[in-house]
């Protein structure tokens, strides 16, 4: 039977082993090894060579495969000091690793020469525990819950279809969320609006949102505007920055304004609408697909385009829609599947019916076709009344 | 013959039903049998955009795009309805 020190000089024996200078020469080659990190999580967190995968030892053997699936490939594997890395070495030797070689002295000794290394930022205890459903799905993870905490979203009204979609947008940790609503809380809001509260009766709903989006989370900073979009103040709202804007305007002139100013901005448009039991969703996506514009032209005469307030809405509808143009945000924000880019969702609550229809980019489009003839705002009252504009 | 899905905005001119049948061998001619049967639609039925088999005709024949028996055409006007409850009157001029 052999002690700890005896074994170890057993295994180092059998593997090979380069000292920091040649890991570093091998990780600069035209063809550099797969390099792992078997040190455990915190020990990682502190710090680790840029560009290794981190696998834990005690993860090596089951995990390995999927991350370097080619066996010819060499790997370089690494510890603190070169121990648990020489056994980490000799386990893939025996899964069938061509050529595996461990950094002698360890991440140490890679210090100690003064070679790069880099800390990621990572999410503390606390995070990982509230974010830990996300993390657990591959597509989201650590990396993407990051991204969400960096990410900023522009919600247009904090009404039916902007309650659910923040509340879902600040639950997931979208670190900045900001929104435009110049109303304060009105009773006939509170049959949908999910975001306020009969307390709130008369609060400016950016204040009652901020309120109940930050009790909800408080990883979120919440920026309210309380004012009305305007053609002159939308270059000021729109130029913060923002990743996506969640657009669930209530009437025309806003809705076009949103989409010049978003093509001109190059930001992503989540889209949704609401009337009684149905609802639509899409995604402008500035270069890639279409614009509102390409998809209506033009408004209907006010009479043929009955707002929510007059037609009435089911109140569980912008809930549907809401939560959808989350679920649209949160994949633009993430990279992930595929947004409703050139894809119009229509939704019938009554029949419980989801279809779709394609929306494709018009070439001759005012605003984001080949030759766009509308370049700065107009009067979006006059252009939504069907006045011809000079 | 074909189903046409009338939006909700227009369902007063079709006695409240969400699907109507309508004829034509092209989209023109399926909108004139529909506002014989709904003549109240006259004049409305142009601000709706118009998909046969999922696809917008104006990205195919516009009016003249063929209707095969069976297929589903969906008339869509944009609709404003979103988040607050005032409508576009008090939206400031510039």
């Amino acid at each position: 039977m052999a002690n700890y020190r005896e074994l170890l000089r057993h295994v180092k024996a059998e593997i090979d082993e380069v000292d920091a200078q040649a890991a570093r020469e091998l990780l600069e080659s035209a063809e550099p090894p797969f390099l792992v990190d078997v040190r455990r999580r915190d020990e990682w967190d502190e710090g680790h060579i840029p560009g290794a995968t981190h696998i834990p030892r005690g993860s090596l053997e089951s995990r390995i495969e999927k991350a370097a699936p080619d066996r010819d490939r060499p790997i370089l594997v690494y510890c603190s000091a070169g121990e648990r890395s020489a056994f980490a070495a000799r386990t893939l030797g025996e899964m069938g690793y061509e050529d595996v070689t461990s950094l002698a002295g360890g991440f140490t000794d890679w210090k100690r020469n003064g070679f790069p290394t880099q800390v990621d930022k990572a999410l503390d205890p606390q995070r990982r525990t509230r974010y830990s459903r996300h993390l657990l799905i591959p597509e989201v993870g650590e990396e993407g819950q990051l991204k969400l905490l960096e990410s900023k979203v522009l919600l247009i009204g904090a009404g039916g279809l902007g309650s659910p979609a923040a509340l879902y947008l600040a639950a997931a940790g979208v670190g900045r969320l900001g929104i435009v609503d110049a109303d304060v809380v009105d009773e006939s809001n509170l049959q949908r609006q999910v975001l306020h509260a009969t307390a709130d009766l008369g609060t400016p709903k950016v204040d009652s949102a901020r309120a109940a989006l930050e009790a909800l989370n408080p990883d979120v900073d919440v920026v309210g505007y309380r004012e009305r979009l305007t053609s002159e103040n939308v270059d000021r709202i729109f130029g913060e920055g923002w990743d996506v804007i969640v657009d669930g305007a209530d009437n025309f002139p806003t809705r076009y304004l949103v989409n010049d100013a978003s093509v001109w901005h190059d930001v992503p448009v989540v889209h949704g609408s609401i009337y009684r039991f149905e609802g639509q969703t899409t995604v402008f996506k500035p270069g890639a697909g279409p614009c509102y514009r390409c998809l209506f032209p033009q408004p209907p005469p006010p009479e043929l385009a009955p707002s929510c307030a007059e037609g009435g809405v089911l109140g569980v509808l912008p809930g549907v829609i809401g939560s959808l143009q989350a679920n649209e945000a949160l994949k633009l924000l993430l990279g992930i599947g595929e947004p409703l880019v050139g894809r119009l969702l229509l939704f019938d609550a009554l029949a419980g019916e989801l279809n779709e229809v394609a929306v494709r980019r018009d070439p001759d489009c005012p605003v984001c076709g080949e030759h766009p003839t509308i370049t700065e705002y107009v009067d979006y009252v006059e252009f939504c009344a069907g006045v011809q504009h000079a | 013959m074909s189903v046409v899905r009338i939006p909700p905005t227009l369902r007063d001119d079709t006695r409240g039903q969400r699907e109507v049948i309508a004829e034509g061998d092209t989209v023109r001619d399926l909108l004139d049998d529909l506002m014989t049967r709904f003549p109240s639609l006259e004049g409305k039925l142009e601000f709706a955009n118009v998909y046969v088999d999922g696809e917008d005709v104006r990205t195919r024949d516009g009016y003249d795009t063929a209707v095969e028996p069976g297929d589903t055409v969906i008339l869509l006007p944009a609709m404003a309805g979103g988040s607050a409850a005032e409508s576009a009157v008090h939206f400031p001029r510039k």
